[in-house]
């Protein structure tokens, strides 16, 4: 595969660093490949921006930062408004279509998908909104197997949370996959 | 089991002595009420752990024939905390000075009887720095002379038995050097009470503390130490209020001691493993 | 493929506590510091569930001193700390030097000095491992820059704790500390593990603590035992008694520096990347040598004759080693996170000091393999 880099951006609380060691953990322990997963934070433990870092390849991966994301997620436009000008010509960049207003265009592909707001209606419980995410890119980009995630949720969340995290990465699922390109 | 005679010769190391403490030094009495509480309670040698950390009264520790562990200046209880939790079953004693126990060892001081851990803490009280040559203490109170304060002193002392009661000791007792069979008692107290216990002992300095503030000589301090103190509960004290008080301030046997307590958690931790 | 189960997912400060756990921890005392909270809160949960004891002193200084006091019980006993936490930790540290206590001090570093950059990567404290606390004598300090070498490191810094009757210090930083990688977790007797020598000196026999045996260790008695003996920070004899005899002091010192620097030999690990032909050699440790090998790794790829060699024990510095790899090297770069300590080091130790030159980054970020680029492209007269 080619190396995947990626960086997840958003406010603290928004489930973002949750969401990058999930897909990390998927891609390392359930697809045998070399993952590594960062981040950058100051003091405030919620609120304030948040940055985590996911490198996926199948050979060794040394350096562990993102300097140029191949794959940027933008949960919020101060994250966008921040990022957006270091995604690797070419490259993804998914934004929340609630949170975020799309500015002046860079050389990537651009989606703006409703995910909180599809969480909300059918799900209505805002926790789930970074798992909706998750499914959302994998269905965008194929980066590593649906399965994988719920392997990682199964051994990290309290059983009756299952359906709800299986859920919305369903519904993330169908609105990426619409969006393939 | 029948009783032995006291000797000290089979609690003391030979090899460490002569002492180093100053002729009229109250602190002998203190060392020597301690082997008779150990030889009155019948403890093992080997079940005892002295930890102490710098100061006159901190060389107790390699003079006794225990374990002795002796540290760096105010930390003794935290060393302590650690040979005693892990391995509960040995008796640790920490003797200290007032300096050493409640100005750079403060800190600890208020968490290990917060912690409600078993150890015993005997601050041998002579209110100044004797090691490095007479200055002021946090005990020294205000009006009194050191070499650091040669224009008299304007810090207010603590009282260290309301300090540890305050801080959660679960056993806290006072006496002095001239009550020797007292003191010996309180320390056999003490050690055998579980949890957290503060033995405070007003032992004289004659040569800083004394010879700064005119207290007299070594005789004259311990008079001194007779004459203004009573018995918790003695007419002496009804008397005269104002006299320092000796005895026990708590004996509190409800609070649940330290290693016990995490007995508990690993008991849990070990569950949710299973 | 090894058991699932063995295949973790975690922070490297996790692989430090998996290190320590396989290495046979009994005790940890802490106080949380960030960036290396983690560590106490792993061992929290973990050290119960076999048994072992975790406890939260009021402060760094008495984290060290329970940590010794554990130690004397016969023990393994380790805290962790970062900056500002090290520095408090520095009088009890120097006490188990003295005292030759066994222990381990994990610092994972971060930007000072003082409060610093709690939250950034720096390697600021290799110089603070060396002489931190005061006076003459040696210390151990092992690093890595992968989990897997977390691991293994922590492993050996129990074991050298051991072998040398001695505090280790492992100096970790806050990007090892932070990221996640894939960690296996070694099947017991995959890294040999020293335990503790005791002393067989039978009750009633005249045990000394500190009289070395002919291979130079010096075999124990834990607290509690029937050997009685005194500890002290003051300079002492072979029964622990203080002792300033100016013979006494003297041996007691030369002892304490000769026990590491002599098996400076057996002491360092380091590890080398296209050492055999390399004209230009990348000198790092901790996370800046993962920017040195990748950009190291991309430069081979173009035909640079370039190698890294990574050092896994800072102190004793391993200057013999360190002047026999980088004999004939055109120039040498040293990639470090901090104004040149490493440095410093590799300049006394090598035949030709002006070819050594530092490739630093002390603003909180890790250095990245373009910043060691440009310098490479400095030094070979190609502009930046």
């Amino acid at each position: 595969m080619e190396r995947s880099r990626l960086v997840f951006s958003g406010s603290g609380g928004q489930g973002v660093i949750t969401a990058a060691i999930i897909l990390a953990k998927a891609a390392a322990i359930f697809e045998n490949k070399n993952a590594i997963q960062s981040q950058s934070y100051g003091a405030a433990a919620r609120g304030g921006s948040t940055r985590s870092d996911i490198i996926i390849d199948d050979s060794e991966l040394y350096f562990p930062k993102v300097i140029q994301p191949n794959i940027l997620v933008s949960l919020t436009q101060e994250s966008y408004n921040k990022f957006s000008p270091i995604i690797r010509p070419g490259g993804l960049l998914l934004v929340d279509s609630k949170y975020v207003t799309i500015g002046k265009k860079v050389d990537a592909k651009h989606i703006a998908l409703p995910m909180f707001n599809t969480i909300m209606e059918k799900i209505g419980k805002p926790i789930v909104f970074n798992i909706c995410m998750l499914g959302t890119l994998i269905g965008i980009s194929e980066l590593i197997k649906p399965e994988s995630i719920i392997r990682v949720l199964e051994t990290t969340i309290p059983e009756d949370f299952m359906e709800m995290n299986e859920k919305a990465l369903e519904l993330g699922l169908e609105m990426g996959k619409k969006e393939r390109y | 089991m029948t009783k032995q005679v006291f000797n000290f010769k089979d609690y003391i190391r030979p090899r460490f002595f002569p002492h180093m403490w100053c002729p009229g030094c109250g602190h002998g009495i203190v060392l020597g009420a301690l082997l008779r509480a150990v030889h009155e309670l019948g403890l093992d040698k080997n079940e005892i752990v002295m930890t102490s950390g710098i100061g006159c009264s901190s060389r107790i520790s390699g003079y006794v024939d225990f374990h002795s562990l002796h540290t760096i200046h105010g930390r003794a209880l935290a060393f302590a905390t650690g040979v005693k939790l892990s391995k509960p079953n040995l008796k640790a004693i920490v003797p200290m000075g007032d300096g050493d126990a409640l100005a750079i060892g403060g800190n600890h001081f208020i968490h290990a009887a917060r912690r409600n851990i078993d150890i015993t803490a005997i601050v041998m009280n002579n209110r100044i720095y004797g090691m490095t040559g007479g200055q002021f203490s946090p005990l020294s109170g205000s009006g009194k002379k050191a070499t650091t304060a040669p224009y008299l002193t304007i810090d207010r002392s603590f009282d260290v038995v309301e300090l540890a009661k305050s801080a959660g000791a679960t056993f806290v007792a006072r006496s002095t050097v001239y009550h020797a069979t007292e003191c010996k008692d309180l320390i056999k107290k003490g050690i055998s009470h579980k949890g957290f216990s503060l033995v405070e002992i007003l032992t004289q300095c004659p040569t800083y503390y004394g010879r700064k503030n005119k207290e007299g000589d070594a005789v004259q301090m311990m008079e001194s130490y007779k004459a203004n103190t009573a018995k918790i509960g003695s007419k002496k004290l009804e008397k005269d209020p104002g006299l320092i008080q000796r005895g026990v301030f708590v004996d509190n046997k409800d609070i649940p001691e330290y290693c016990e307590a995490y007995d508990k958690i690993i008991e849990t931790a070990m569950k949710g493993k299973a | 493929m090894k058991n699932k189960n063995n295949i973790r997912f975690v922070q490297g400060n996790e692989a430090c506590v998996e290190g320590a756990i396989y290495a046979g921890i009994d005790f940890f005392a802490g106080y949380p510091i960030t960036p290396s909270t983690e560590i106490a809160e792993h061992l929290a949960s973990r050290l119960p569930q076999k048994g072992g004891k975790f406890i939260q002193m009021e402060d760094e200084i008495a984290s060290m001193g329970a940590v010794i006091g554990a130690s004397l019980t016969g023990k393994k006993a380790m805290t962790a700390t970062s900056g500002p936490g090290f520095s408090l930790k520095q009088e009890a540290l120097g006490y188990a030097c003295m005292a030759e206590i066994p222990c381990v001090i994990a610092n994972v570093q971060r930007g000072g000095p003082s409060t610093g950059n709690p939250t950034h990567v720096s390697q600021g404290d290799v110089n603070q491992a060396r002489w931190g606390t005061h006076g003459d004598h040696a210390i151990i300090a092992l690093t890595a820059s992968n989990h897997q070498d977390v691991f293994k490191v922590t492993v050996e810094a129990f074991n050298m704790a051991e072998t040398y009757r001695t505090p280790v210090i492992l100096l970790l930083d806050e990007v090892i500390g932070h990221m996640r990688e894939k960690l296996v977790i070694p099947e017991q007797g995959d890294i040999p593990v020293v335990e503790r020598l005791r002393t067989s000196v039978k009750k009633g026999v005249d045990y000394h603590p500190y009289l070395p045996r002919e291979d130079g260790r010096l075999p124990m008695s834990d607290f509690g035992s029937e050997h009685r003996y005194n500890v002290t920070g003051l300079f002492h004899d072979m029964w622990g008694f203080p002792n300033n005899n100016p013979q006494v002091v003297s041996e007691l010192l030369r002892h304490l520096v000769d026990k590491i620097e002599s098996n400076v030999n057996e002491i360092s690990m380091y590890k080398e990347y296209w050492m055999d032909d390399a004209e230009y050699i990348l000198i790092s440790y901790g996370s800046s040598a993962r920017s040195a090998i990748h950009m190291a790794k991309n430069r081979r790829s173009r035909g640079v004759k370039i190698g890294v060699l990574e050092l896994q024990t800072l102190w004793p510095f391993p200057a013999d080693m360190v002047r026999e790899k980088c004999a004939g090297a055109k120039a040498i770069i040293v990639v470090e996170m901090n104004m040149g300590q490493v440095v410093t080091q590799v300049k006394n130790a090598v035949d030709n000091p002006d070819n050594v030159f530092l490739a630093n980054r002390v603003d909180g970020e890790l250095i990245t393999p373009s910043n060691i680029k440009s310098l490479l492209r400095m030094i070979q007269g190609k502009g930046v």
